[in-house]
């Protein structure tokens, strides 16, 4: 069957010593970074990413895979022993995982998530497998309307899912689209809000930005609300789970894994409304649901499984269709971008060994950080004991080294102090930023595919309701906004996304 | 901004003018650009139908921000002096990193960067540096080569 060929091209190259050792490092450092509190999978990411530009493409498309899952690992850890969530996606660990923690089972609050992690991991790998070729075939069939069509709907969702009011959200995206004009006009060669400054003659990199936003705002964040970190301080002894926390673990790992390997699929899903969407059925279903929020094992596993499930399938629309889904997907464009890889339906006829091998190298990264984290536990919760005050000078080096080792240049450095002041204002106003980065990736590719569809069309905007596929993506994305708009929805959605 | 006018949610208010401020910016530039047609568009074009969007967001968003159901909400208070502290020390690494090297200028971010805590002490700063410098050196000038000014430029 195909299906086995291309997952055994895959392991051939996943199980090459060298990649399985960058495999490796990447879910160790990615764990490393990812622990420590206030750094997320993104900044994670965009800190890591220097150290991938000298590797071959694949080698390096596995190592940042493999950060991601370890940073995402981390941020359970932190949630459970902390109460501090990384990022958006593990908000909903700290509910019970904490509370868990607090009364001495810490150990298998963490077993839970690896082991749930795990399960989701494996399923999710063979659903991408078997998903990115008839996926990749129908991504042919798409034209500029129908590519127009589905970037309109990923933005729309993404705004659904930030918190905060839907409409800035949207306010966001907008924003982000129009920084990404920056830059040159590839049909007409002008030079769109450049200021004759030949740096930004490319565009405005995605790299500063996220670090000033996510990495050098956020610590000015951190700094302001000077509390102490409500570290458990019991030893963590027990990690095994008894019999009774597996017979209540099992089923909900089992709907988690469903329900993130299909959401992870949609543009503007992904790990964060996977995680979401399962502890809210764990809590409709259980017969016990006044035990929610006080230690119920089924909140830890059924939102662990399903945000390692939607993170994984997440990449289904970037390498199928060249789609980033969410922000961290966008942050891969910008690393494949390095290694003059275009995402997209090309990447798996081009270059199947890479294709696959990342593909096979999600499930390897999986089982090491299953092996990885369990024993060493101890280590990581110690990571979380260095005092903020040495940490965050720590986090500072790291993102200005990595900022300037973009171009070797210090115009990146300027750039990213910059999107610092600019993302401290956000934070203070509360708005999202996670769109306008979605916006800012896929701005370019918008306006290119609008442009494209009008010529074709002679310039009547009527093709994109007139074809079918981009009509039904348009007529989706409108069902979003009109559900998002009802009172009735809202007040559910806000419950679901308060932090 | 004074409250007794009916600007309730103040937050929101200023989000809305912030994107109202982009989107007249962004506009004003982009006339500068030939429109062109629907059907054959200029560099002009998209830009200008962005900027609309974004005004049309802003305004609604201030819109509802004084409308006597919006939420009381304040703006928070700011921390310049943090954000003084931080994004300063990245700028000084910047300058300093062609004439001081890489040990000179992270030396001087991690000192100005700590002093953005309300815990800063002299003597835990400079032993933060120096365990910094010597694991930057290790990792990203001898272990992963990237090419850095290792030491100030008189020495080379």
């Amino acid at each position: 069957m195909d299906l086995f060929h291309n997952l055994a091209i895959g392991f051939s190259t996943a199980a090459q010593p060298a990649n399985l050792l960058y495999a490796f490092s990447g879910c160790l450092l990615g764990t490393l970074i990812g622990v420590l509190p206030g750094l997320g999978p993104l900044a994670t990411i965009a800190m890591l990413l220097p150290i991938t530009y000298a590797l071959p493409p694949e080698a390096a498309l596995i190592m940042l895979a493999g950060i991601y899952y370890g940073a995402q690992y981390g941020g359970s850890t932190t949630a459970i022993v902390v109460n501090l969530p990384g990022e958006s996606s593990s908000v909903v660990t700290t509910i019970d995982g904490y509370q868990m923690a607090k009364q001495g089972r810490a150990g298998v609050a963490l077993s839970t998530a690896a082991i749930g992690s795990f399960f989701a991991g494996c399923v999710a790998t063979l659903a991408l497998a078997a998903l990115a070729g008839p996926l990749t075939a129908a991504a042919l069939l798409f034209g500029p309307k129908e590519f127009f069509a589905l970037m309109i709907l990923g933005l729309i969702l993404a705004s659904v899912l930030s918190s905060g009011p839907f409409i800035e959200g949207v306010g966001m995206v907008v924003l982000g689209m129009l920084l990404s004009l920056v830059g040159t006009d590839l049909s007409s060669g002008t030079q769109r809000f450049a200021f004759g400054v030949p740096q930004l003659f490319d565009g405005l990199d995605f790299v500063p930005l996220a670090m000033g936003i996510f990495g050098f705002a956020e610590i000015v964040k951190n700094l302001e609300q000077d509390d102490k970190l409500s570290l458990v301080t019991q030893k963590i002894a027990n990690l095994f789970p008894t019999r009774e926390d597996f017979r209540r673990m099992i089923p909900a790992m089992l709907r988690g894994t469903t329900l993130g390997t299909l959401l992870g699929v949609l543009p503007g899903g992904g790990a964060v409304l996977s995680s979401f969407a399962s502890y809210t059925l764990e809590k409709k279903l259980s017969k016990h649901p006044e035990q929610f929020g006080k230690g119920a094992i089924e909140g830890i596993a059924g939102p662990e499984s399903a945000n390692n499930a939607g993170a994984q399938t997440s990449f289904i629309p970037l390498l199928t269709l060249g789609v980033p889904s969410n922000v961290v997907m966008a942050l891969m464009v910008g690393a494949m971008n390095i290694h003059n890889i275009q995402p997209g339906p090309e990447v798996m006829t081009k270059n199947p060994a890479l294709f696959w091998g990342l593909i096979a190298s999600m499930w390897v990264g999986n089982l090491m950080l299953l092996i990885l984290n369990l024993p060493l536990v101890g280590l990581w919760v110690k990571l979380l004991t260095i005092p903020y005050r040495y940490l965050f000078p720590a986090i500072m080096v790291f993102c200005s080294i990595g900022v300037y080792s973009i171009n070797g240049g210090t115009f990146e450095i300027y750039e990213a102090a910059a999107f610092c002041v600019f993302g401290y204002v956000l934070i203070k106003l509360q708005l999202p930023a996670a769109p306008l980065l979605l916006g800012l990736v896929l701005g370019p590719a918008i306006e290119e595919n609008f442009r494209r569809a009008m010529v074709l069309s002679r310039g009547d905007a009527s093709v994109f309701l007139t074809s079918p596929l981009s009509a039904g993506l348009l007529a989706a994305a409108a069902v979003a906004v009109i559900l998002i708009t009802l009172p009735a929805i809202r007040a559910r959605r806000e419950e679901a996304l308060q932090e | 901004m004074m409250a007794r006018f009916a600007i309730r949610d103040q937050r929101a208010f200023a989000a809305g003018a912030l994107f109202l401020g982009f989107a007249i910016f962004f506009y004003v530039v982009a006339l500068g650009y030939p429109a062109g047609t629907a059907a054959r568009m200029g560099p002009g074009y998209f830009p200008r139908m962005l900027a609309i969007v974004l005004a049309a967001i802003g305004l609604a968003v201030m819109v509802r921000a004084m409308r006597s159901t919006a939420e009381r909400q304040p703006l928070r208070q700011w921390d310049w002096k943090g954000l003084a502290w931080v994004t300063g020390s990245v700028i000084l690494f910047a300058l300093l990193l062609f004439p001081l090297g890489l040990v000179g200028s992270l030396f001087v971010l991690i000192v100005v960067s700590s002093k953005a805590s309300h815990e800063f002490t002299w003597k835990g700063a400079l032993a933060n540096a120096a365990v910094l410098i010597a694991l930057c050196l290790l990792v990203f000038v001898y272990g992963l080569g990237l090419r850095l000014p290792v030491w100030p430029a008189l020495f080379n």
